[in-house]
């Protein structure tokens, strides 16, 4: 038995645990809040039709960014179209088939590392790899790959991840009614653990999105009147045209300016926020 | 209509029988010295012992002696776990299941498998049930309907479930679920159906309802259970195996097989006996 004042002490510890951990998540809260908040309340004057559909002008001081969205826009579907299957089926690998050894282990060693790679360690990859060595020129196609190789470890771990959270009962009872190994996966594993899958890719993919010293150097460019019309063309991205307007503009304007990150942050919102709505709608279609 | 539709299988399955010239496809095993290790740890050692075709045969014994380690060696399951060896010799109806002699998937579509824990699809009904006939390359909708019915009565569910064939199977209750996964291993027409301790996981209605459905399932399969519940394996088997792994050193030994009747009433073995009424495991 506890006696009294030993009873009052944890008492006393658990309200003040309590109290600071709550404060610490209020704190996080406010933080966030803050920043949307914020970006939102300077952003938002900016945001009307003519803004989502004109080019710049004036060297960005006018008009609006609809090349710049555009660009955003390809080069992410870009990095998707490598970083998604690549990164997938890699994760399914790892996860499902690689033997349990030195070399597997290896292997999540260098993703980890390479989830820990700078951003502007991968431009400089970019361009001296794709660019430069294999030829492609400051283009799209070029920044789509290199932010496909930032991507990749967030897809190849959010596939492992996804995957072992499905459990052996169910690959047991596919093997067990005569699937092979391949088939289990495809109809058992990989459609329950879509929804895992998908969230964490939009996250690698968003994060991507709002990079920019991965195209610094591989093809994205301070002014372009037209749309880019080949994965070759060079492009305007959302993260480089803020970054350019406020350090190579003088009086640059900051309404504008502050309109293109509420587009940016917007734009990544809206995809996540599609992204979760889908995946608590499949949940409720499958508890374990 | 439970009985109706086991005959029916029956006669289905027969003229398959006769195609094998002087091995009937029945579902026998046959096992010789066989051993199991998981890495160094030896398990099981010298294990032979008979298993009769359309009879169930219940293995029992204490905690961690090997069971469910011996059942996965009939359907192959032990290759699926790393690290294991499997010893001896294993006939499937004469026909030898080890090692490189015959592709698990092939003897997984003749040795059908329940688990401990009711594990459906995050699918329909439906699709739980054909998804071993799909498998099997099987596509005809009819044919699938037809299985999907035949399957579901056999596992005493088809009243309770043909009106919902589209309803997910999680929506099912667990007992539901585990006779929605003896269904699923039916669909396949297998031989013989391993139960790993099929209604431990399961209130008394529930577990009555499969004791009944492995009562009805006997004219078509074989089955072997693994049970901890002497009188469901006394009510049910018609053979019992006891096992027993006398000290952790040691792998477990099969201490005694035969007759339910005769293992329940008077066996041979001391150590049956005290494990049987319950005075160790
Ligand atoms: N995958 C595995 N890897 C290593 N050892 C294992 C594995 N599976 C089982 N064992 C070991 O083998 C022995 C027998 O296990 P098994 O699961 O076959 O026993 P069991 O008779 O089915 O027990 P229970 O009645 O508790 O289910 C145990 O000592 C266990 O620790
Ligand atoms: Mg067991």
């Amino acid at each position: 038995m506890m006696t009294p004042s030993r009873r009052r002490k944890a008492r006393i510890a658990e309200t003040t645990a309590r109290m600071l951990l709550g404060s610490m998540a209020l704190i996080v809260v406010g933080i966030a809040l803050f920043v949307v908040g914020y970006i939102v309340y300077r952003g938002a004057g900016a945001l009307d039709w003519q803004f989502l559909t004109d080019v710049p002008r004036n060297r960005g001081r006018e008009g609006g960014i609809f090349p710049v969205v555009i660009g955003t826009v390809w080069v992410v579907g870009g990095t998707a179209a490598f970083a998604l299957p690549v990164g997938i089926l890699a994760g399914v690998y790892l996860s499902e088939y690689a033997p349990k050894g030195f070399a597997t282990r290896a292997v999540r060693l260098a993703i980890t590392n390479m989830a820990g790679v700078p951003s502007i360690v991968y431009g400089l990859f970019g361009l001296a790899a794709f660019v430069l060595l294999a030829g492609i020129g400051r283009s799209i196609l070029a920044a789509a790959l290199t932010l496909a190789c930032m991507t990749l470890p967030v897809v190849i771990t959010a596939t492992e991840e996804a995957l072992r959270q499905i459990p052996q009962d169910l690959r047991q009872a596919s093997l067990a009614l005569g699937a092979t190994k391949f088939r289990m996966i495809r109809t058992v594993v990989l459609p329950a653990a879509a929804p895992g899958i998908i969230t964490g890719s939009i996250l690698g993919l968003a994060r991507a999105a709002g990079e920019t010293a991965p195209i610094l150097f591989t093809g994205a460019v301070f002014q372009m009147r037209r749309i880019p019309d080949s994965p070759l063309s060079q492009f305007m991205a959302l993260p480089y045209h803020i970054y350019t307007q406020v350090t190579s503009v003088p009086e640059w304007n900051p309404d504008l300016v502050w309109g293109t990150a509420l587009v940016l942050v917007g734009g990544v919102s809206l995809v996540s926020v599609a992204a979760a709505t889908w995946r608590a709608f499949q949940r409720r279609k499958i508890a374990w | 209509m439970v009985t109706l539709a086991a005959a029916d299988a029956r006669a289905h399955g027969a003229p398959v029988a006769a195609e094998q010239e002087d091995l009937p496809a029945e579902g026998s095993f046959s096992l010789r010295d066989v051993s199991v290790a998981y890495g160094r740890d030896r398990v099981i050692e010298g294990v032979s012992m008979d298993i009769p075709p359309h009879a169930v045969t219940a293995l029992i014994g204490p905690s961690g002696c090997g069971k469910s380690t011996l059942l996965r060696c009939l359907n192959r399951m032990n290759d699926e776990l790393g690290n294991v060896r499997v010893g001896g010799h294993i006939t499937l109806d004469g026909q030898d299941i080890t090692g490189k002699a015959i592709d698990p998937v092939d003897l997984r579509m003749r040795v059908g498998q329940v688990f401990q824990r009711p594990n459906p699809f995050p699918m329909t009904i439906f699709d739980n049930v054909v998804y071993g006939p799909r498998t099997q390359g099987i596509r005809g909708r009819d044919e699938l309907q037809a299985l999907v019915e035949e399957s579901l009565r056999s596992a005493a569910l088809w009243e309770e479930v043909k009106k919902s064939l589209k309803k997910h199977a999680f929506e099912l209750s667990g007992g539901q679920q585990q006779r929605l996964c003896i269904a699923r291993a039916l669909a396949t027409k297998p031989e013989v159906i391993l139960m790993d301790e099929p209604a431990s996981a399961l209130d008394p209605i529930s577990t009555q309802q499969i004791e009944d459905t492995i009562a009805s399932l006997k004219d078509d399969v074989t089955i072997v259970i693994v049970t901890h519940n002497m009188q469901q394996a006394a009510r049910i088997s018609d053979r019992t195996a006891f096992m027993l792994r006398e000290s952790l050193e040691e792998p477990a030994h099969l201490i005694e097989v035969g007759e339910t009747r005769k293992m329940f009433t008077n066996p041979d073995d001391a150590r049956t006996e005290s494990y049987i009424t319950g005075r160790f495991g």
